[in-house]
């Protein structure tokens, strides 16, 4: 008797937490499009889906694309619905799928690791477009889009390199991937632009997400004699290692001053707002095209955070300059000479590298102490 | 300070989450219930001790809120596995996913919001006279702040308990083999009731000691794991109070060797450095299997439910 009930205890708790786990009522399998959708497609009201990668409480990355929602659903009124915290796995499908039964017309997948799911799901449903952040796929059905926060990032070490006393620079970083490698180097280009002398340092932590660990490995930085953190984490906690030391910082992701007021200068942010209510706005003016979009500061994607008072007086009127020089593509930050950190000359004098060669960069520029791999 | 003391000192403070939550589940696991709930326990002590501690800028306070979650996660598997003598796995991973979804209903508004500056003032590192000025290891061991020097307490006093007093012997009795315990006229369930409730309170300091000192900012799922390293550092301890206090900081220096081994361009791969903890446990695992020391084997009515019926 009391083990049947107990099992039925157990029972009772699994199935209330998957109830509650899903945040919307979700239908078991996912129903055929009936064709009279079709004809009535343009009338139809625009429901616009959001995949998350990891909860929006991250203060990062998940949380700068729900404030790109937010602000689409404020401009167009359009009904918006989420998933937060979706595995990179087939979980991603069933989640599409689900979105698709409540009437979801427009999703935007925002992790790399979701572009097969979205691939697989986008060729099943041909009336639904979806547009995936961060990868390289393309359907009639299917835009990719990404930013190059590389500029930003640039932008961030003019203010680092000012800054610095010590002319160490910390940086952590995730993963050996060329989106992070990228950010570091442009982040040592900009600091270099007006202190030759400095140094960056990478440690990599392997993870996008541990509050603590990304703490641990700022402090370590800070230990080797670093004054300045800059990261390419998910999570403030490299910000706290500064705040505690009594140095400074630059963040990633968001505007992340409440998180260490005394050590935050600034932070490449991401501004996904103008470009979702771009998209959505095509969509019901029945205008929409698929596209692969790598844009940066010109279109608003991505953005310096305001400078705020911890940063040196003369860094605002320096970035203000470039920023303007890249806007109106003067600047174009990867040219040439860029020595490699053998000092030997690696893209040549005048040269620009070319969005494949940035995309698939593996090698650090001059001034940056650290491995790949 | 050089290289090493730095790195003893940081070590000291990553492993201090883990040391909480290992010891929480050695006293659990010594009243024979396997409780796969430490990390759910953790985020909801976590996530508690945060909020109180954010409204009422008080540390007691918030950590008595942390400890009195913990203890309520545990109430749940308690209830589940020791009155209804339900799978003790299939409970405390259920736990598990309740209290990371707990944690993160909760903590949706305290998202950003960082620890207040009354408390973080009362976990200012505090130098112990004398003590702090043994070589290398004082300054890592005794220039740190109250709450880790409550951790070693609590793993000296839980150590004490289990192996000098008669109701540690009792515990471990009740772990061992309930009937025979039972038979010696121990109230089986009062004695899993209490140790399996202690365990999430002192799951949930684990927590709170993340969210709260560490980071010291909310953010979801802060735990990241560590609840279940804590799991394999149960068996590395041996069920043993003190062997938890070294392993723990063991583990919480190797989860942190790589970011300072990196700054001195030793040539190791951070990959390697990343498997170190698991690897370790594996090896003791090994090596306990082989020697088959009945000290180090794990209590004998662990995961097992009691029926006085079928003693």
């Amino acid at each position: 008797m009391k083990k049947a009930l107990s099992l039925f205890f157990v029972l009772l708790l699994v199935m209330s937490i998957i109830i509650t786990g899903c945040s919307q009522p979700a239908k078991e399998e996912p129903k055929k499009e009936e064709p009279k959708q079709e004809e009535k497609a343009s009338e139809q009201k625009i429901k616009v889906g959001f995949v998350y990668v990891g909860p929006i409480g991250d203060g990062g990355w998940t949380y700068a694309h729900n404030e790109g929602r937010k602000y689409l659903e404020e401009k167009l009124g359009v009904e918006t619905i989420i998933k937060e915290s979706v595995p990179e796995s087939q979980e991603a499908e069933k989640v599409l799928n689900d979105m698709i039964d409540q009437g979801a017309n427009v999703i935007f997948t925002t992790s790399f690791g979701f572009m097969d799911y979205t691939e697989k799901v986008a060729k099943a449903n041909p009336d639904v477009k979806f547009l995936h952040c961060s990868g390289y796929k393309q359907l009639d059905n299917m835009s990719n889009y990404f930013g190059r926060i590389y500029e930003a990032r640039y932008l961030s070490g003019i203010v680092a390199g000012l800054k610095t006393q010590t002319d160490v620079l910390g940086y952590v970083a995730a993963f050996e991937i060329p989106e992070v490698v990228r950010g570091i180097n442009a982040f040592t280009l900009g600091v270099r632009s007006v202190n030759p002398d400095a140094v960056v340092k990478v440690v990599w932590t392997h993870t996008w997400y541990d509050p603590a660990k990304e703490k641990e490995a700022a402090k370590a930085l800070l230990d080797d004699g670093a004054d300045v953190i800059a990261q390419h984490q998910d999570t403030p906690g490299p910000q706290q290692a500064a705040e505690e030391k009594g140095v400074w910082s630059i963040g990633y992701n968001t505007d992340m001053k409440e998180m260490a007021p005394k050590a935050y200068m600034t932070a490449p942010i991401w501004n996904w707002g103008p470009y979702y209510v771009q998209q959505v706005k095509a969509v019901m003016d029945g205008t929409w095209k698929s596209t692969s979009v790598w844009e940066g500061m010109k279109d608003g994607i991505v953005e310096l955070a305001p400078l705020t008072d911890v940063a040196p007086a003369e860094a605002k009127k320096a970035v203000e300059k470039v920023k303007a020089d890249i806007i109106s593509g003067k600047e174009k930050i990867f040219v040439g000479p860029i020595k490699d950190q053998t000092g030997a000359v690696k893209v040549q004098d005048g040269v620009v590298m070319t969005d494949e060669e940035l995309l698939s960069v593996d090698w650090f520029v001059e001034g940056v102490e650290g491995k790949i791999k | 300070m050089d290289f090493m003391t730095s790195f003893l000192a940081a070590a000291v403070v990553a492993g201090t989450p883990l040391l909480f939550a290992t010891l929480g589940e050695i006293i659990t696991e010594r009243a024979g219930n396997l409780n796969l709930g430490v990390e759910g326990m953790m985020l909801m002590g976590a996530v508690i001790g945060f909020k109180i501690g954010l409204i009422t800028g008080n540390p007691i306070l918030a950590l008595l809120a942390a400890m009195f979650a913990g203890g309520m996660g545990a109430l749940i598997f308690a209830i589940l596995t020791i009155s209804l003598r339900a799978n003790q796995v299939v409970s405390g991973l259920a736990l598990t996913i309740f209290g990371t979804g707990f944690s993160a209903f909760i903590g949706k508004d305290l998202v950003g919001q960082v620890t207040p500056n009354a408390i973080k003032l009362f976990f200012k590192p505090l130098e112990i006279p004398g003590l702090a000025n043994i070589p290398i290891l004082g300054k890592a061991l005794f220039s740190q702040d109250l709450f880790i020097y409550l951790g070693y307490l609590t793993a000296i006093i839980l150590g004490i308990y289990l192996y000098k007093t008669r109701k540690g012997l009792n515990l471990i009795a009740v772990g061992e083999n309930p009937g025979a315990a039972d038979a010696a006229s121990i109230n089986i369930t009062l004695y899993k009731y209490a140790h399996v409730l202690l365990g999430g309170a002192l799951c949930g300091l684990g927590g709170v000691y993340l969210s709260l000192v560490y980071v010291p900012a909310w953010q979801e799922n802060v735990t990241a794991g560590r609840g279940w390293i804590a799991v394999a550092l149960v068996i590395f301890a041996a069920w043993n109070p003190f062997k938890a206090l070294i392993g723990a900081y063991l583990f919480g220096g190797m989860d942190i060797i790589g970011f300072r081994i990196q700054g001195t361009g030793f040539p190791i791969s951070q990959y390697f450095i990343d498997m170190l903890p698991y690897l370790v446990t594996i090896m003791v695992l090994v090596v306990v299997s082989m020697r088959k020391s009945r000290k180090n084997a794990p209590p004998k009515g662990l995961g097992v439910p009691y029926f006085r019926e079928e003693r």
